[in-house]
């Protein structure tokens, strides 16, 4: 437990939509409403997820791998042979874009965990996990940025919109999109540290700084997470991947871990529900993420949008037919939905929690 | 007799002119200083330990008492205390007693840390305005939970959780027995526990009467005497904790004189009037883990498994020994650093054996979170907090609270003269004298503990506030929240803290 790191800290604007009957949207309507936000961003970096993005590969990992220099790939293509059955190896597709001079070499397998190497009672998911932290913590140069099924992240130093040309996220198509841009105070870019930040089929994007951090990042690595990102977004990714999959705790549940309700509120509360959130808030005490935030996080499933417990970041959700939106500023869902059916400003530590049909 | 070579510490003095003869120094004075010589008061300053009562009872501000300038001559190798303790054992060939918590200018980890501030990038808290959350429950968690959402759309916990004690804040008082300190000195802290929700500790010496009102506060001590402990006792609190040692003398017993014994206190500890109560170095039933965990599943089958806290003083080797604690059962494990107070205890063992608290917080905290074992108990630290700044560090090093005693007898009156052992303190704190006992008002002192209590809860509150952080989880084991000034790569290292500047 290295105690040494370097926090990486930043604002940002966020925005991301859901189609509930699953209906296959292009990327452009998530880049027109993130760029709208540019001035939420520094230029230091940007991305997006996307889930539905691959149905003739659905049943495998799709691993977004960068690599610092090419001969790192080797490295880890032999760690990926002896433990995966690899389906497809191909470079992604990236557009040379004036402003963005250097990138990473960027490349995504299709890949399945072989099944001699699930010994014992290790899940197919823990492994995949298992495999990302060893990966991401002892390959230096070498980085999985994105790891579920069907789904995947596309994210590097640049502005909204140089990001979505150099991968050209208007060909994707998905049903659920998550979007980010950046505004780091402290650190050179590496593409690595934009958001979305994946694990398995979990995606996150975040504005705001975790002030709780340094306790959450010591609760993680009890249970075996290993922080490489050293940012705020990477805990929140790894909590919900404890909370949910792990724990087995209900997505509504872990929101109430992650954003606790203020133990008057829960003093208020009639026995049974008293005594389960006094219960959740003394196991998850350093699970609850302190701080301002604003949080979108996918999964194959749904959408969830979250604040911190007294909403010191924007978020704001409105819906049109089958699609919710939710992004740091209204302005930036009516540029892709002029006239929503409602709008409104979920309240401090209140989830937005929508599911597929 | 041979004259004592060792000169007074401190010349007691009175202005023969401002003073008129109203003897209140002498009636005060719990060592005898003043005596009434016919025309004026007489003082005998050998006797003088400057616990400053007489100055504080002087209505004319007659009294003054200050450090004896004739020392023993500088050097710097040599220092007083070593002389005067030689001089001592030269004419006694005694152990030399002490009390308080050790004095010794060892570095004050405390004093090199310092806590994080918001700025921009996240915003501050205003304290007067937002909730801010201290409450802090101490007890085992699972590691995870099982709640279910009903039929009725309502929230049910399906895990049966272990026992938790609710406390306001996370400062605690530490144990100290009736017969180490005075009864009233004793419902001083009940009360206050009481009044601000929190707890007191009984320490070895029983559970007297007049405390059961407040019994939903206390800890009850099991320590190697095993004083006034029965089924009633142990089931009396709201916890119980094994005492296996104590930061000011870790490895080495306790002994109460005879003189300390009155009748009230020989009741409380279910021994004879005016035998001397002796606790021995170890608990005779405790020569191991495997023996400590018995004696945690004895007590819990005895209490119908109240929590179980045990009691270490930090030792060299103070991590491990704290995971076979947590390992062995215990709800809490409690730290008590080097610097913790006494009521006595030999100055050499004091002021040599053990290590700091904030060490010993760190390697425990480390430790158990290495061995994935950290929600199985909460983790308490005591020996030498000093206010509630001490108090956020600690925390934000991994304590779940800290326990004060030291500071909690300052309200009452205690200058840390460190005289305990004497039976003398004339404040009334820890003297069984009926005469000195009298003066501590427990409802007047009270106040005055609750007062201190309150004015922590609210700088706590203003030190998350600028953290930028409303409940106290979140600072508990954020060790990110705090740098250190001029410590070594080492001591950070252990620390686990960054250097300022970082």
């Amino acid at each position: 437990m290295d105690h040494n790191y370097q926090k990486d800290i930043s604002g940002c604007g966020l925005t991301g939509l859901i189609s509930k009957k699953k209906r296959r949207l292009s990327g452009a309507e998530i880049v027109k409403s993130l760029c709208l936000m540019n001035d939420r961003g520094n230029g230091l970096g940007a991305g997006y997820a996307a889930y539905g993005i691959y149905p003739d590969f659905k049943d495998f990992y799709a691993f977004h791998i960068m690599f610092d220099e090419p001969s790192v790939r080797w490295t880890v293509e032999e760690y990926l042979k002896a433990n995966y059955h690899i389906e497809k190896i191909e470079e992604i597709p990236t557009f040379p874009v004036k402003a963005i001079s250097i990138s990473p070499l960027l490349v995504r397998y299709f890949v399945k965990p072989l099944k001699e190497r699930l010994v014992g009672e290790v899940q197919e998911a823990d492994f995949v996990v298992n495999s990302v932290m060893k990966v991401n913590s002892e390959i230096e140069g070498a980085y999985i940025f994105s790891s579920g099924k069907n789904m995947g992240a596309f994210k590097g130093v640049g502005n909204p919109c140089d990001i979505a040309e150099f991968f050209r996220i208007e060909d994707y198509e998905g049903y659920i999109w998550t979007a980010h841009t950046r505004f780091p105070t402290n650190t050179p870019g590496w593409w690595g540290g934009a958001h979305p930040f994946t694990l398995l089929d979990w995606s996150i994007v975040h504005n705001g700084e975790i002030s709780s951090y340094g306790i959450n990042k010591r609760y993680l690595e009890m249970y075996g997470y290993k922080l490489t990102l050293l940012t705020d977004t990477e805990v929140a990714a790894y909590m919900l991947d404890l909370l949910i999959r792990r724990h087995g705790l209900s997505i509504p549940t872990a929101c109430l871990a992650l954003a606790a309700p203020f133990w008057k509120k829960i003093d208020d509360r009639d026995k049974d529900e008293r005594e389960a959130l006094t219960a959740l808030r003394q196991t998850y005490g350093s699970a609850l993420l302190n701080g301002p935030f604003s949080i979108l996080f996918g999964h194959s499933k749904g959408l969830v949008g979250i604040n911190d417990r007294i909403k010191l970041r924007p978020l704001v959700a409105a819906i049109k037919d089958d699609i919710t939106y939710m992004a740091s500023e209204e302005s930036a869902i009516r540029a892709i939905c002029p006239n929503p059916d409602t709008v409104w400003a979920p309240r401090a530590g209140e989830p937005v929690i929508v599911d597929l049909d | 007799m041979f004259k004592n070579l060792a000169p007074p510490e401190y010349l007691a003095t009175i202005d023969q002119v401002k003073c008129i003869r109203c003897k209140r120094c002498i009636q005060n004075c719990g060592w005898g200083v003043y005596s009434w010589g016919g025309d004026k008061v007489l003082i005998n300053t050998s006797k003088c330990v400057k616990c400053l009562r007489c100055y504080h009872y002087c209505p004319e501000e007659a009294i003054q008492i200050v450090d004896n300038p004739t020392r023993f001559k500088q050097n710097a190798y040599w220092g007083y205390n070593n002389i005067r303790n030689i001089k001592r054992q030269a004419e006694t060939g005694g152990i030399p007693l002490t009390g308080m918590g050790s004095d010794l200018p060892y570095t004050i980890l405390f004093d090199n840390l310092l806590i994080d501030a918001c700025q921009v990038t996240n915003p501050s808290i205003d304290p007067l305005r937002e909730p801010m959350e201290l409450r802090t429950y101490l007890g085992k968690k699972p590691s995870s939970v099982d709640v279910e959402k009903g039929k009725d759309g309502k929230l049910k916990l399906k895990t049966k959780m272990p026992p938790q004690i609710k406390i306001d804040l996370p400062v605690i008082f530490s144990p100290m027995s009736y017969g180490s300190i005075s009864l009233n000195a004793q419902k001083v802290l009940a009360m206050a526990a009481k009044e601000c929700g929190i707890l007191m500790n009984t320490g070895e010496g029983g559970l007297h009467e007049d405390l059961l009102p407040y019994k939903d506060n206390i800890i009850v001590q099991v320590a190697s005497g095993r004083f006034g402990v029965n089924p009633d006792y142990l089931n009396a609190g709201v916890a119980v904790e094994i005492k296996i040692g104590q930061g000011a003398k870790p490895g080495i017993g306790g002994h109460l004189p005879g003189e300390k014994i009155p009748l009230e206190v020989a009741r409380a500890r279910m021994i004879p009037v005016g035998t001397d109560a002796l606790s021995p170095a170890p608990q005779h039933d405790i020569y191991s883990i495997e023996d400590l965990r018995q004696l945690i599943y004895a007590i819990k089958e005895a209490t119908n498994y109240k929590p179980v806290s045990v009691k270490i003083a930090a030792v060299h080797n103070v991590a491990a020994i704290a995971s076979g604690i947590v390992r062995a059962g215990a709800d809490i494990v409690y730290l008590d650093g080097f610097r913790g107070g006494t009521g006595a205890a030999p100055s050499i063992i004091r002021d040599h054996l053990g290590i700091p608290i904030e060490y010993a917080i760190a390697a425990v905290d480390d430790r158990l979170r290495q061995e994935g074992i950290r929600n199985e108990a909460s983790i308490v630290a005591a020996g030498g907090i000093r206010s509630s700044a001490d108090a956020a560090k600690a925390i934000a090093l991994g304590a779940d609270s800290v326990a004060i005693a030291t500071a909690a007898l300052i309200t009452m009156g205690c200058t840390t003269c460190g005289k305990c052992y004497t039976g003398n303190c004339s404040w009334g704190i820890t003297t069984q004298r009926p005469e000195l006992t009298a003066r501590l008002d427990p409802e007047v002192y009270a106040e005055r503990l609750i007062n201190l209590i309150h004015a922590w809860e609210h700088e706590l509150k203003e030190i998350l506030g600028a953290l930028g952080i409303n409940a106290i989880e979140s600072l508990r084991g954020n060790r990110e929240r705090l740098r250190g000034v001029g410590l070594d790569a080492q001591t950070l290292d252990i620390l686990g803290v960054k250097p300022a500047g970082r």
